[in-house]
């Protein structure tokens, strides 16, 4: 029934009444009544009109819509009547619910939503599983079989990050490329905007070469001209025809793979080791299953081609497995327990600032217990009231969401611009539409919930004495309620807070690790050389790596400098295999031994501020007409070598043309990161000098090499200057990836630094929400015993006995919330342990610190009221009985 | 049916409105009528004895109407005056019939009990 109609009928209603009482009237009169008398019997009669609107309309089912559009009608009322309770509701819950929509739209982009290409499902990531590696790279000799013999996928890929030289396209610059077998695009459901993807066969070793380029690239480079296709790049000295371009749509950003602005056919990669079944060249894939195939189905299928490979090739790959992980599992593993924890944590918050708002709620309810009373009496029935108020709660409720959502977009935006580079699906976080969906739940939900208790005890007045004046008979139950509720607040607080204490705990436990060396003033670039050096001898290369280093020692303000190949500490990693002189060769390399590998010069000590501690280091003689030396670190001299001394032993690198005698004992760097290392089965380190790498392995630094020197600080501009001499030996080599030493530690713990900071804002909301909770219901009960203590203060009670009465009623609360919150976090924060370091999840010094802090603050904030408990003035409370 | 106290207002309704609504249709009967008439109607033939207030006969009749047993039309009646005019439907004429039938039941069935010698 429209409300339009409804009125009409109304009206219509009364006109009809009242030309009944008009004809009842002149009826009385014509049957001798007065004047006077019919007028009154008429009045009285009348009287009868507004209940029989209220049944009359009851009856033609105004009901439901009727009775909403009433309570909303008499809620906003209620709301706008008290705009300093409502801003302090709404503001509190905007906090509570804008910190949940935020931190759900992340969950959402990140771990809910699906990935973005065609049956996600079906994708799963490809390794070999090695002896001493769960997820190693995949040789392309096994992949060809892999591809082959399987019967579970339906297409398999294979990629490898690289980066090249490029140059005649404006200026000589370094691009990031990846190598990918003909099947990686298409399976992710990449088509080209332009042109073709790679043809079966055309990514195998000794086809012709080809290119495909990314959409960024082709507008940057070639302004999106469509002529683009047969066009030729010039990376690293060889020609490559660009086939088709791959669009900006694409975006994947799993291991070492990103989707980058070249795309090689792997078979193009120009590395010796590539046709060696058993290399281990940082090369992973990714399969798509078939229809219908499950996971355990295709882990036995690999089981079974694996197995045939290592009876096929017992020395090549002897031990070697495939392992299949879910595309999506590996992408969000390690962020998924960090999430799960800081969605806890914001829940914290939200329940908390509930709590608040229905404090606030009950402590108002005393103005209206009056008129519940008044319309139980009138026969509204408990349900009706019920519905009212909550009615009520859901428009604060949706109030709040509103300006949380709000909140929650610029938190977001803001959030975004300092999330930690690693975490995975970082485009993919926005609000959509079940984060929308989220928020207006969660409002609802919240309406509901701090609505229903306060609800609940008003609507249930004693008639008898909330209508007699004054009133106060039963509050002792809502008294309670609210105790309860604060100590709850506090409880949560509190587990917020010692968690965000022991994650900066354990971030300034990270800080103070020494990571083996001196980060100060350290910088850390590649050199990518001139196409030129492409087809030189080995000695070319070593002619031309010695006339970098000179040149770059030379340049003003550098201290000292190390070429660097292999590994770089909390960089890549690179990895030797070999045996201790003596023992007969290990038939396959899964019995060697396995230790990280750094290929340097005689300064690197100077530049990296390594400690030497037994022996010597190498120097310009230990070149390549000398005999080989290594210096190891002294994890590789207690593992390999016990209590000996391993200085003068000799060793065989399989890698590094054979023999080499050990000279020095080095400290130990920490390679997989400052928090990571110490638990990393790969900890040994060998150095060995740059000069005397095997003419084969040194063809591979035709690309160009690492650099890492020390500067003088005061010095400005050193990579300008750097780069300035490099110039001076070729005008096609490109200095790129520049980064000191000391950004490479910050960002190796940015991942760290943000949770800490995402924990503390969520613990500083949570303290901020508390102490306004506590202060709130302090001054609520001391405005409910004012009378009291009138009469206490006429009976010569002192201000300061009143202040004591007071302040001891706000830390019994603090101290029974703080108790509950520490035997929380007891069990809570175990929960936590894989993200702390170097302190433990029960840590006293942390619990005390927070409990101290809280108790505090709870003080701090019943001080106000216990003020204004001393200040009650006896005669003025004891008049209003 | 007077106007009494407002607490046992529910229950009279409760009880009698299926006999209100009997009385109504069967006024009805002698053609079509306003609300005062019916009320007058009532009053008149039952010798004074059952009085319908507003409060009874309103909701009574837009019940009615509401089920269809009735018709409503806004007339001008002898006084000149604007009033809302009820007639029976046919459905209406139907119920009539089945309510009276159901009253004679009722009334003999109270009856056998308030006088138990005498046996129908």
């Amino acid at each position: 029934m429209s409300i339009w109609r409804r009125s009409k009928r109304e009206a219509e209603l009364e006109e009809e009444v009242r030309s009944h009482l008009e004809m009842a009237t002149r009826g009385r009169l014509e049957r001798g009544m007065t004047a006077e008398e019919a007028a009154q019997a008429a009045r009285r009669e009348f009287g009868n009109v507004d209940l029989v609107k209220q049944t009359a309309r009851e009856m033609w089912g105004g009901g439901s819509l009727d009775r909403l559009m009433q309570d909303l009608r008499f809620g906003m009322r209620m709301i706008l009547k008290s705009p300093g309770f409502t801003a302090v509701a709404v503001l509190t819950l905007a906090l509570g619910i804008g910190a949940n929509t935020a931190l759900f739209s992340v969950v959402n982009g990140v771990l809910l939503n699906p990935l973005p290409y065609p049956n996600p499902n079906q994708l799963v990531t490809l390794h070999e599983s090695k002896p001493n590696f769960d997820a190693g790279s995949i040789s392309y000799l096994n992949f060809r079989d892999w591809r082959k013999n399987n019967q579970t996928f339906s297409m398999m890929g294979i990629s490898r990050a690289d980066s090249f030289n490029l140059i005649g396209l404006g200026e000589a610059e370094q691009v990031q490329t990846e190598f990918v077998s003909t099947d990686f695009l298409p399976l992710l459901g990449v088509k080209p905007v332009l042109g073709r993807m790679f043809a079966e066969g055309e990514d195998e070793i000794g086809a012709s070469p080809a290119v495909m380029i990314s959409e960024g690239f082709w507008k940057r480079k070639f302004s999106g001209a469509p002529d683009v296709l047969g066009k030729s790049l010039t990376l690293d000295g060889r020609s490559y025809p660009i086939v088709g371009v791959v669009p900006a749509s694409f975006e994947l950003r799993i291991g070492s793979f990103s989707a980058r602005e070249l795309y090689l056919p792997i078979g193009q990669w120009n590395n010796p080791l590539l046709p060696e079944r058993a290399a281990g060249l940082g090369v992973h894939g990714i399969g798509r299953l078939k229809a219908g195939v499950t996971l355990q189905q295709a882990r036995a299928d690999m089981e079974r081609v694996t197995r045939d490979l290592t009876t096929a090739y017992p020395e090549a790959d002897k031990g070697i497995g495939a392992t299949l992980i879910p595309l999506k599992e590996q992408m969000v593993r390690d962020v998924r327990g960090l999430l799960l924890a800081l969605l806890a944590a914001v829940g914290f918050v939200l329940l908390i600032a509930c709590v608040n708002v229905a404090n606030l709620l009950l402590a108002r309810s005393l103005g209206r217990t009056r008129e519940f009373a008044l319309r139980a009496a009138l026969g509204a029935g408990r349900g009706r009231i019920l519905r009212q108020l909550l009615t009520e709660s859901m428009l604060l409720a949706l109030a709040g969401g509103g300006l949380g959502l709000l909140l929650a977009s610029w938190g977001t935006k803001a959030a975004m611009l300092h999330l930690p580079q690693g975490l995975p699906r970082a485009d993919e976080i926005g609000l959509d539409t079940r984060v929308l969906l989220f928020t207006l739940g969660a409002s609802l939900l919240c309406g509901v919930l701090f609505g229903l208790a306060p609800a609940l005890k008003i609507s249930k007045p004693n008639l008898q004495d909330t209508l007699k004046e004054g009133g106060r008979g039963t509050s002792g139950t809502r008294n309670r309620a609210l105790g309860a509720f604060v100590v709850a607040e506090m409880a949560m607080a509190l587990v917020l807070l010692i968690a965000a204490g022991l994650m900066v705990r354990s971030l300034s436990a990270v800080w103070k690790v020494n990571p083996g060396f001196d980060a100060h003033n350290v910088l850390n670039f590649g050199i990518s050389f001139s196409p030129a050096m492409k087809d030189v001898s080995a000695d070319a290369i070593r002619a031309a790596l010695r006339e970098t280093q000179s040149k770059i020692a030379s340049t003003q303000g550098v201290k000292a400098v190390s070429l660097s190949w292999a590994a770089t500490p909390l960089g890549f990693d690179d990895e030797d295999l070999f045996w201790p002189e003596g023992q007969p060769k290990p038939p396959s390399e899964n019995d060697m031994n396995w230790s990280l590998s750094y290929v340097v010069q005689e300064d690197y000590l100077r530049v990296m501020g390594i400690p030497l501690e037994r022996g010597r280091f190498f120097t310009a003689q230990d070149n390549e007409r000398a005999p080989r030396v290594v210096v190891v670190d002294d994890v590789f001299a207690k593992k390999f070598f016990g209590g000996q001394d391993p200085v003068g032993k000799r060793i065989i690198l399989i890698n590094k043309g054979g023999v080499a005698e050990i000279v020095g004992i080095v400290g130990h760097v920490k390679q997989w990161g400052l928090d990571l290392d110490d638990t990393n089965s790969l900890r040994a380190q060998l150095y060995f000098p740059y000069m005397q790498l095997p003419d084969q392995a040194m063809l591979l630094s035709s690309n160009g090499t690492g650099v890492l020197l020390k500067f003088d600080g005061n010095v400005p501009g050193i990579a300008t200057s750097i780069r300035a001499s490099l110039q001076q030996i070729s005008g096609e080599q490109v200095m790129y990836g520049v980064q000191t030493m000391e950004e490479v530690i910050a960002n190796s713990l940015a991942a760290r630094q943000f949770s800490m900071i995402v924990f503390g804002v969520f613990a500083a909301l949570a303290l901020g929400l508390a102490s306004v909770g506590i202060y709130g219901v302090i001054s609520y009960l001391v405005g409910q015993r004012t009378h009291e203590i009138g009469v206490r203060m006429a009976l010569g009670a002192r201000r300061s006995d009143v202040l004591g009465m007071v302040l001891r009623e706000g830390i019994r609360i603090a101290l029974l919330g703080v108790a509950i919150g520490v035997l929380a976090a007891l069990g809570l924060m175990r929960l936590l342990a894989n993200l702390l370091f170097g302190v433990s999840s029960s840590d006293p010094a942390t619990f005390a610190a927070v409990a101290i802090l809280l108790t505090s603050v709870a003080l701090a904030a019943c001080y106000l009221p216990a003020r204004r408990a001393t200040k009650v003035d006896p005669i003025v409370a004891l008049r209003y009985e | 049916m007077m106007a009494e106290k407002k607490e046992r207002y529910q229950n009279r309704i409760e009880l009698l409105q299926g006999t209100l609504d009997l009385l109504i249709l069967q006024t009805l009967q002698w053609g079509p009528q306003h609300g005062y008439g019916i009320s007058l109607a009532i009053r008149n033939r039952s010798g004074e004895i059952l009085q319908v207030d507003t409060g009874s006969l309103y909701p009574a009749l837009h019940r009615l109407e509401k089920q269809k047993w009735v018709k409503a039309e806004w007339k001008v009646s002898e006084n000149k005056q604007r009033a809302k005019f009820y007639r029976l439907s046919a459905a209406g004429k139907k119920q009539l019939t089945n309510e009276r039938s159901k009253w004679s039941q009722l009334s003999d069935a109270i009856a056998g009990v308030l006088n138990p010698g005498q046996l129908r």
